[in-house]
């Protein structure tokens, strides 16, 4: 350890807001040439911490020192011009601005002040290139790409910028395997070149392959730095959550034979994108959804709750057929079907609304009488999610925006569970959540499960499926390769057939 | 995919609007007792480049996800402005023209200023400013009167070598000095940024406030080039309350014809252009088919109506019902 390798110092930073404490006397060191991991759950104050380091807020107290300078960041632009890029876990691309545009954004190449669309174009492929990324044409519109196509983009536009220190937060999260492999290698680049990287993931495998040296953040305050590797994953779990770390993942029971499913879908396709889907859901089973990204999953629960149109196929509930038009039919008395979307922040709440607003939206139908809602029947249904989900809001009536990642995704699903659905359906209910929430999601599923419901779980972390579900269906390019049943379901498994190779061995030459 | 795809794609609205224009302008013109002549271009022009100002003006606002309530009403004060100070001899007849600019640009800037520093929303901040800038014009005029610089008007809404309406050089000389060069800056496309993806722009370290300010300033600069016409074409300042009004509501019309979305972050003001030349012949097309004048906002109303609804056809095609709310 050279005291010159030392690139950049944050040290004694408090961060407060309104009352509650995000930041503690937190401390953080980044050498050139290494790639740090940044550990703990959400609400540990990771991500205030990069904020503080990118710009985006400003501590309370403490300095930042850069190659031994003091240094202050009071907005992004700042942070940057000092090399400071961040890849941020919610993305920051403007959707309808081209790839090339967004990768430029701050800082086109211009002639007579006006931007030069083509060199802006040609730095744009090179840094596509770069990151592993050249199937993504400059010209279209981000809005028009798929979310694993987006955080290329991202990686791409943090790499055009030439940063001295790159900060990935939750980077991979929604990443294909082979676009992780890819955005790896890069990364690996970049340490050679003596870059410093802070990298944040809830992936524990991830942190394994890639970091030199490890920090564990806890209640906002810097518990542990280690070099990487002198601590298992164990002991490094129990650090992040600070209580005993049991099995995550509830034990399945035995299956159950010859039940007749409550949902049988046969011969579902959907334009170019779906082909020719067939499998049933049985009443207290957990069906998973594997493959790469966007090889249809996300269409699939779309296909079934109703969201596309000229979906062809015969979807069977309890053995009748139905047509399923609309969300409204899908979740409706016959049907009982919900669906956990993927974008919380979008698709699942109403930020801006409170907590008790957000959960009854839902179930609206079933509380209100003659249209008016009635309050204690809401209150008494709130209640029980509440305990159910132990979601901890300090109040019903805040916006549940202010609430953490974590519990967020937890009202999305308590908000379906106020209609007690029989058929759930899941798309990557985890992404970007803490260890500790992400355990209660899965007792809780395996619990619903036990009480009857039918739940078809897409995950794009082959651990949770392989953790929580008693069969997986493998997409690729819109259709099932292959279904995996009980102790079928392994990594090599999954891997395999997610990249439709027929032999396993393959996929570990792939792999090394 | 090939890039002409994408430049199709991403011009689509307005293309669209280009396409409504001209179809318009040719069962307006089949229909016309005197045919495709270049005095019925020039009349048409001369009705439709007021509007095209406007609804460009109103367009850069747009797209910063923002609207401009006042536009009409800074048409108005620069009108009734121009109506004293664009006269005399060629100089002074310049320098008044250059004020009125200022003016016009400054009270873009005002509304810019309130909206971005102030933090109040665009729609309520342009009511209010609105109304002060139709109150300091009706100050200026309390009875419509005035006189202009008759020559400068006059070479402003002929023809140049007899056949081009020079109303229309004007529109896209404004269009190649001003609109050009602001959609290809690094400003401009914070404008666009901060339309598209507030959030995301701050993010990445775009200056959003400079881009805002610039769009709201130029908006009101173009507002002013609008009065000038406005001048050129009467003669004098008039502060008329609702001809004010129906510019600004015109120009939202013209703007979304356009192609141009009302969330920001999309469109051009070649699209409003063509969105307000579409709009004016509209009036044009009742006329030409002798319509009792009593129907002819109703049927205003309904032309605008399909010639909007053309614009989201494709909604229609829509196979993932998600794509409806984006």
């Amino acid at each position: 350890m050279q005291q010159s390798d030392d690139l950049f110092r944050m040290e004694g930073i408090s961060k407060r807001y309104g009352g509650v404490r995000a930041l503690e006397q937190a401390s953080l060191t980044l050498k050139a040439g290494r790639i740090h991991a940044l550990l703990g759950e959400n609400g540990a104050g990771k991500s205030t911490l990069i904020k503080i380091m990118s710009g985006v807020v400003s501590p309370d107290q403490g300095t930042m020192l850069m190659d031994g300078q003091p240094v202050t960041f009071p907005s992004p632009a700042a942070a940057n011009d000092a090399g400071v890029v961040c890849v941020f876990q919610e993305l920051s691309l403007i959707p309808e601005l081209s790839v090339a545009d967004n990768i430029m954004v701050s800082r086109p190449p211009t002639r007579f002040g006006m931007i030069d669309r083509r060199a802006q174009r040609q730095i744009a492929e090179e840094a596509l290139a770069r990151t592993g990324a050249s199937d993504i044409h400059p010209l279209a519109l981000v809005k028009d790409l798929p979310l694993s196509r987006r955080q290329m983009v991202e990686i791409a536009k943090a790499l055009a910028r030439k940063p001295r220190i790159l900060i990935l937060d939750e980077a991979t999260s929604a990443l294909t395997a082979g676009d992780v492999r890819k955005v790896f290698e890069v990364l690996k680049r970049l340490r050679n070149e003596r870059l410093a990287l802070l990298y944040i993931s809830h992936r524990m495998n991830e942190i394994a392959e890639l970091a030199d040296d490890c920090t564990v953040f806890r209640n906002g305050s810097n518990v542990a730095s280690y070099p990487a590797g002198t601590k298992s994953d164990e002991d490094v779990i129990e650090m992040m959550i600070g209580r005993e770390y049991h099995s995550a993942y509830p034990s399945k029971p035995e299956p159950v034979p010859d039940k007749k499913p409550v949902l049988d879908v046969q011969n579902l396709s959907w334009g170019d994108r779906l082909h020719d889907i067939s499998f049933s859901l049985k009443a207290g089973e957990i069906v998973g959804l594997g493959g790469l990204d966007g090889q249809g999953q996300r269409d699939l629960l779309l296909a079934l709750f109703g969201v596309l149109r000229d979906v062809k196929g015969t979807v069977l509930v309890d053995g009748e057929p139905v047509r399923i038009e609309s969300p409204t039919q899908a979740r409706d008395h016959g049907i009982g079907m919900a669906l956990i979307p993927e974008d919380r922040k979008t698709e699942g709440l109403m930020l801006p609304m409170t907590v008790r607003e957000n959960l009854s939206f839902a179930a609206l139908d079933q509380l209100a009488k003659s249209g008016v809602i009635d309050g204690k029947k809401e209150q008494t249904l709130i209640d029980r999610m509440m305990k159910l989900l132990s979601i901890k809001a300090g109040n019903l009536d805040v916006p549940v925006g202010t609430l953490s990642g974590g519990n967020q995704q937890k009202v999305v699903i308590a908000k379906w569970l106020m209609r007690s659905p029989r058929i759930v359906l899941l798309n990557d209910p985890t992404r970007g959540i803490d260890v500790g929430t992400k355990q209660e999601i899965y007792q809780l599923l395996r619990r619903l499960a036990d009480e009857g419901a039918a739940i078809l779980f897409y995950s794009t972390d082959y651990a949770e499926l392989i953790g929580c579900c008693d069969k997986v269906l493998v997409l690729y390019d819109g259709a099932v390769k292959r279904q995996l049943v009980g102790s079928e379901i392994t990594e090599h498994a999954l891997l395999a057939s997610a990249l439709n190779l027929p032999e396993a061995e393959r996929v570990q030459e792939l792999a090394s | 995919m090939k890039d002409w795809r994408y430049w199709l794609s991403a011009q689509q609205g307005t293309l669209t609007a280009v396409a409504i224009f001209v179809v318009m302008f040719v069962i307006y013109t089949a229909n016309h007792p005197a045919g495709f002549t270049a005095n019925v271009v020039q009349t048409a022009a001369n009705k439709g480049v007021l509007l095209a100002f406007v609804a460009m003006a109103q367009t850069l606002v747009v797209i910063t996800a923002g609207i401009d309530l006042s536009v009409g009403m800074i048409l108005l004060l620069t009108n009734c402005l121009a109506s004293w100070i664009v006269i005399g001899t060629p100089l002074e007849t310049a320098m008044g023209v250059i004020a009125v600019l200022l003016v016009g640009a400054l009270c873009g800037a005002i509304n810019g200023a309130i909206v971005i520093y102030g933090r109040l929303q665009p729609i309520v901040t342009t009511i209010a400013t609105g109304a002060v800038y139709f109150g300091i014009a009706l100050l200026l005029r309390p009875f419509p009167g005035g006189s202009v610089n008759e020559d400068l008007a006059d070479a402003l809404t002929g023809r140049l070598f007899g056949v081009i309406p020079s109303s229309l050089v004007a529109l896209a000389g404004v269009v190649l000095v001003v609109w050009i060069p602001y959609s290809r800056s690094v400003y401009g496309r914070a404008a666009y940024a901060a339309g598209s993806s507030e959030t995301a722009a701050y993010m990445s370290g775009m200056p959003i406030r400079r881009g805002k300010f610039l769009s709201y300033t130029l908006g009101g600069l173009i507002a002013a080039v609008g009065g000038l016409f406005l001048t050129f074409f009467t003669y004098t300042g008039d502060a008329a309350l609702a001809s004010g009004n129906a510019y600004t509501l015109f120009s939202i019309a013209a703007v979304v014809l356009g192609g141009v979305s009302l969330f920001g972050g999309k469109g051009s003001a070649i699209g409003a252009i063509f969105g307000a030349l579409a709009f004016r012949t509209i009036g044009d097309l009742l006329f030409v088919f002798d319509f009792d004048p009593i129907w002819q906002p109703l049927f205003q109303g309904l032309i605008l109506l399909v010639a909007v609804s053309l614009g989201a056809i494709g909604l229609v095609r829509v196979r993932n019902r998600l794509e409806w709310f984006l």
